[in-house]
């Protein structure tokens, strides 16, 4: 029996002390009318061995295509230490560290998790992470509207550059709250987000705003104008949350240094909160995960934090160890006024993206920021360089960028030439039509330090083809109708 | 010592990441990055050791009997992971068009129709990434539902206080009011109560079954008539579903949504606290609310041949869809090995799992009492968990529940679940799995009543608990007064 | 055994009152409350000026173990709180009755008879 060590002898021997005559005996209190039938449409078991070659099969029948997809999942290396280490069974097959004296190992990796990630964050606190990127910015913002008690209004102003599905995500887990995300448009030239139109949004909404959000960098890879948007956010008691990349703040400004140009008080500057997904810090894009939310935030909103925090102690011995802490804000322990229902959040993905960091340290992380940065612009550089193609904003891009087809016949869409060049091995960004109709015909395509000269040089090679032989198309189709 | 307190400034590993610098002069400097993260400049041998070293301060599965109740810490079969983390599953990005994601969704339709079969609920959403997202996407679905009908008025959910405490706090998260019913001493749920609490303003009922008092429920159709006679709904929370795999469907019993803990039930592991999967359940009428995105099936013939293929299903497709949880489908690795884990098993080792870990608690059971044991609910049969009370040994030596627990720690066992549920006086729930063989189960009893003759000729030993881990207990007072929530260079603890 | 001032006013969830030659109510929590509830961590007070009706939550109190609202006794606003417990909430273990009061309070209407004495409040925390 798979997974059941029981000998026939030791089960007579249980039943006996139990005093039952068979182990159905022991299913006397469930009505008998009730009981299930045997599961037909569940397969026989398997064998490793049949299992094995099943899961290689469907393994094989996904794309091997090279990507140039980001969109909010990134493919970064990952050193091959990361997940050796993770997945040894003293960090696999643990749990949450309640019982502090036998979870040191989980407790004090989590300690270190924190003081990374508020190091590369420059933030006060950081929690031991929630599930994933969107849903930390749901939690940010039910946060916000606990922590900001000089707003009544329960109006979250949310620009459209902020990641779609975050902000859809973010939509359904608060709509039970009573709280308003208000949507903040777009400036059609630069692809970010202005003061203007904030503050416009701002007298529409009658000017109580409980908070901010703000995405660096946003969902077309632009960089927002992060300063002057968190000073305005503070003067107007807004709270400010920004939902980061965390690879790319090893290379640009990290939240708790946003503001701070203009004449506001000094321990006022940078953002309050800020959320994002761990993912590009050691875990793979795993057809969209495990990953984790990253959520930091200032030092005096720390009891309004949501999930589980690890501190620092000492033992009766005056030895240094750590232990959950701050747990009275909890499910377990304030039930229906807990901050939130999570209790499991992603520890083991924790695990590893904790690793990954010692190993790389700043320096392998800004490189690699840097090399994706580097080679988003040799992308752009090749494909603008086709005829009918176009780089949508003015705004400085990190490492994606949103393209549009200028020629491209009405009943053409993107998602035929995404199709033409996955046959060609490429899988070539991310459809805008759906979310973004007012871009036209608009690619998002992303490069990390992962995508080679070759890959590039691959790319815009197969591009043009796929354009030529479209444009030809066209061409016969149209003197056909002549 | 800390990560950071082996780093030397200017050491640098770094075979992982491109060896220069590219230019980033492009960037305005105002956005840009002033001083360098104060990360750990370590070797890759220094951060292998040390977080080897680290591992080796864990208590886990697989190193010590773990009989945490209500956590299912079964065995997580090695294949799982390796066959999960193939390169064509971890080189998948989520957003690769369906075409070109075949394996995967086949194995998620897959998993989606076994929990269907599994629960005996008409469809399943993968989407929540744990137990209590799940219960969220449940708990919201209740209300959608109500407010579709024009219901707007039930705007009340009655969870028994025996519940877990993610069941209020998921209620408040989406908008209800709760109201606490009582539980019987005999482990039922207080019928007659539940009968006076029900009206117009009833959204639901949340049930655990077993409940977390380790008893089935034996009144569950009956509880099931009066909820929905009052026009409510029945949510089954599976955290317990492990103890009754096979044998009763939560369909069957007349739940209308459930989640399902595929961390707990479906061997996914555990990971020091996540990911997890919630999987959710329901009944045919909740269909159109289920979140985002799941999986379809589609069967197409050409030349008499017949061709399956999946696809995502998303708002286009599902109006009323409470909506999405997470940026893509929930955890799928989480996912993927449950799914390899349902495959070994099979539809007669689903039985089994019920079989074998009831087998395991009611042997358990009936050793605790037999070494003089108080037991919360006597009389009764366990199910795949039971309950100690030590209130006797805590008036009589002065001995708490959470010092057995320390103490068991030193005698090579991680501690039972302590002080839950809240309405048993010093307790300890323990729950042994189906893949613990009974020598482990026999040494943990030993260990167990060497801790009671502890307890009345020498307390100070239990006190003093643990001596042989890394640390003593810890000061919890001081960590949370003192807040040190992250290394800062320079400043020591 | 807990401590319980004769001179005092208590409620079922165990909040004391104190009437002061000004008119201005002390309140916190009794000794009982706080025994429960063990070493006091962090202590949530409400913002000066503001108004309450009897039975509001106005106040947390925070042990490792517990998080625990303090509802307002009677109604009124706020005048004043004890801001020495946010670096000592240990002080309403140590002292509840004295130094560890949480805040001071101008009734906006006579509630005071409603309220337990000494004595009923001993025999309450006796069941």
């Amino acid at each position: 029996m798979p997974f059941i060590p029981h000998t026939d002898q030791e089960i007579t021997q249980m039943l006996a002390i139990i005093g039952a005559d068979s182990i159905e005996d022991l299913f006397d209190e469930i009505p008998a009318h009730l009981r299930a039938a045997v599961m037909q449409a569940i397969p026989p078991g398997m064998t490793e061995m049949e299992i094995s070659r099943l899961m290689q099969q469907r393994a094989e029948q996904n794309t091997k295509a090279v990507c140039f997809l980001g969109a909010g999942a990134y493919q970064h290396h990952i050193p091959a230490a990361v997940w050796e280490i993770t997945t040894r069974g003293e960090f696999y097959s643990a749990y949450t560290p309640y019982q502090a004296e036998a979870s040191q190992g989980t407790l004090q990796l989590t300690y270190e998790y924190q003081s990374m990630m508020t190091a590369l964050t420059a933030m006060d606190v950081s929690n031991a992470s929630m599930y994933d990127g969107a849903s930390s910015l749901a939690e940010a913002i039910l946060m916000a509207v606990r922590a900001n008690r000089k707003s009544k209004s329960r109006k979250i102003l949310l620009p459209t550059t902020v990641n779609p599905v975050y902000r859809q995500t973010a939509y359904t887990i608060v709509k039970g709250q009573q709280i308003e995300l208000v949507e903040v448009p777009y400036d059609q030239t630069t692809g970010t987000v202005t003061l203007d139109q904030i503050k416009q949004q701002q007298d529409k909404q009658g000017g109580d705003i409980t908070a901010l959000v703000l995405q660096q960098p946003n969902f077309f890879g632009c960089l927002e104008a992060v300063d002057e948007i968190t000073d305005w956010a503070h003067e107007n008691n807004i709270l400010l949350i920004a939902v980061i990349n965390p690879l790319t703040m090893a290379v640009l400004k990290p939240p708790g240094e946003w503001g701070g140009n203009a004449h506001v008080d000094n321990n006022n500057n940078g953002a309050d909160i800020a959320c994002g997904d761990g993912q590009p810090l050691g875990a793979p894009m795993s057809a969209g995960g495990p990953y984790y939310g990253l959520l930091c935030c200032k030092q005096a909103l720390v009891r309004q934090m949501p999930g589980r925090i690890v501190g620092r102690t000492k033992d009766l011995d005056g030895k240094e160890g750590f232990v959950l802490t701050l747990q009275a804000r909890e499910q377990h322990i304030r039930r229906s006024k807990a901050t939130s229902n999570i209790c499991t959040n992603q520890g083991l993905v924790v695990t590893a993206s904790t690793i990954h960091m010692a190993i790389m340290g700043a320096k392998g992380l800004e490189n690699t920021a840097a090399a994706c940065f580097a080679n988003n612009n040799k992308l752009v550089a090749q494909l603008t360089a086709i005829d009918g193609m176009e780089k949508v904003f003015s705004a400085t891009h990190f490492h994606e960028t949103v393209l549009q087809f200028d020629d491209l016949a009405e009943d053409n869409c993107v998602a035929d030439i995404l199709a033409a060049l996955m046959k060609k091995g490429i899988i070539g960004g991310y459809d805008l039509s759906l979310h973004y109709p007012e871009l036209g015909h608009a690619l998002l395509v992303c490069t990390t330090e992962m995508r080679s000269e070759e890959d590039i040089n691959a790319y815009a090679k197969a591009l043009q083809e796929v354009l030529c032989s479209l444009n030809s198309t066209q061409t016969a189709a149209l003197s056909e109708t002549a | 010592m800390l990560i950071f307190e082996h780093s030397s400034k200017g050491r640098n590993g770094a075979p992982q990441s491109p060896v220069e610098k590219a230019s980033v002069t492009d960037i305005p400097k105002n956005l840009l990055r002033k001083n360098s993260a104060a990360l750990p400049e370590v070797s890759e041998l220094q951060a292998v050791r040390h977080y080897t070293r680290l591992s080796r301060k864990n208590f886990s599965i697989d190193t010590e009997f773990y009989p945490l109740g209500s956590c299912t810490m079964k065995y997580n079969p090695r294949a799982c992971n390796t066959l999960a983390m193939l390169p064509g599953f971890l080189n998948a990005h989520p957003l690769t068009p369906d075409q070109q994601n075949q394996g995967f969704l086949a194995c998620m339709y897959d998993l989606q129709s076994m929990l269907c079969e599994a629960t005996g609920m008409a469809a399943f959403s993968l989407a929540p990434m744990a137990g209590a997202q799940g219960e969220f996407a449940g708990v919201a679905m209740i209300g959608a539902y109500h407010n579709s009908r024009g219901d707007f008025d039930r705007k009340e959910m009655l969870i028994p206080d025996a519940a877990h405490g993610t069941n209020p706090a998921t209620a408040v998260m989406c908008g209800f009011t709760v109201r606490e019913i009582p539980t019987l001493d005999n482990g039922d749920v207080d019928i007659e109560t539940l009968k006076q609490a029900v009206g117009p303003q009833t959204a639901g009922l949340m049930l655990t079954n077993p409940s977390t008092l380790g008893v089935f429920e034996r009144n569950i159709e009956a509880i099931a008539k009066v909820i929905h006679e009052a026009g409510g709904l029945l949510y089954y929370d599976g955290a317990n579903l492990n103890a009754i795999l096979g044998k009763i469907r939560p369909g069957d019993m007349g739940f209308d949504v459930i989640h399902s803990n595929l961390h707990k039930t479906f061997s996914t592991p555990h990971g020091g606290g996540g990911p997890g999967s919630g999987a959710v359940g329901v009944a045919e009428r909740l269909i159109p609310f289920l979140p985002l995105p799941t999986v379809a099936k589609e069967v197409t013939r050409e030349e008499g041949l017949e061709n399956e293929s999946y696809h995502y299903l998303t708002a286009k497709d599902c109006p009323q869809s409470i909506g999405r949880l997470s940026a893509f489908m929930g955890n799928p690795g989480v996912l993927l090995r449950a799914f390899i884990y349902m495959r070994f098993l099979g539809r007669e080792g689903m039985v089994r799992v019920a079989e074998f870990a009831t087998l395991n608690a009611n042997y358990m059971m009936a050793e605790a009492k037999r070494r003089g044991f108080t037991l919360a609910i006597d009389q009764r049969r366990a199910s795949h968990e039971f309950i100690i009370t030590l209130k006797n040994e805590a008036r009589d030596f002065h001995v708490s529940a959470m010092d057995f627990a320390k103490r068991l720690l030193d005698l090579g066992y991680h501690a039972p679940t302590t002080y839950f549920p809240l309405l048993v006086p010093e307790c300890l729930l323990i729950e042994p799995t189906e893949s613990e063989a009974k020598e482990a189960l026999d040494g943990f009893m030993d260990a167990l009543e060497q801790i009671k003759h502890e307890a009345e000729t020498n307390p100070e030993l239990l006190h003093a608990a643990p001596q042989t881990l890394p640390v003593k207990r810890l000061d919890e007072v001081r960590a949370a007064k003192q807040l040190d929530l992250a290394f800062k260079p320079g400043a020591s603890v | 055994m807990s401590e319980v001032p004769s001179e005092l006013k208590y409620t079922e969830s165990h909040e004391w009152l104190r009437v002061g030659d000004d008119g201005l109510i002390t309140i916190g929590i009794s000794d009982h409350a706080q025994a429960l509830l063990g070493d006091l961590v962090f202590v949530e007070l409400p913002e000066p000026g503001t108004e309450f009706v009897a039975g509001d939550e106005c106040c947390v109190v925070e042990s490792v173990k517990a998080a625990s609202d303090v509802y307002m006794p009677i109604s009124g606003e706020v005048v004043e709180v004890n801001e020495s417990l946010v670096d000592e909430p240990e002080m309403i273990n140590s002292s509840p009755y004295d130094n560890g009061w949480l805040f001071k309070v101008k009734p906006s209407a006579n509630e005071l008879d409603e309220l337990m004495d000494a004595d009923a409040y001993l025999a309450e925390i006796e069941e």
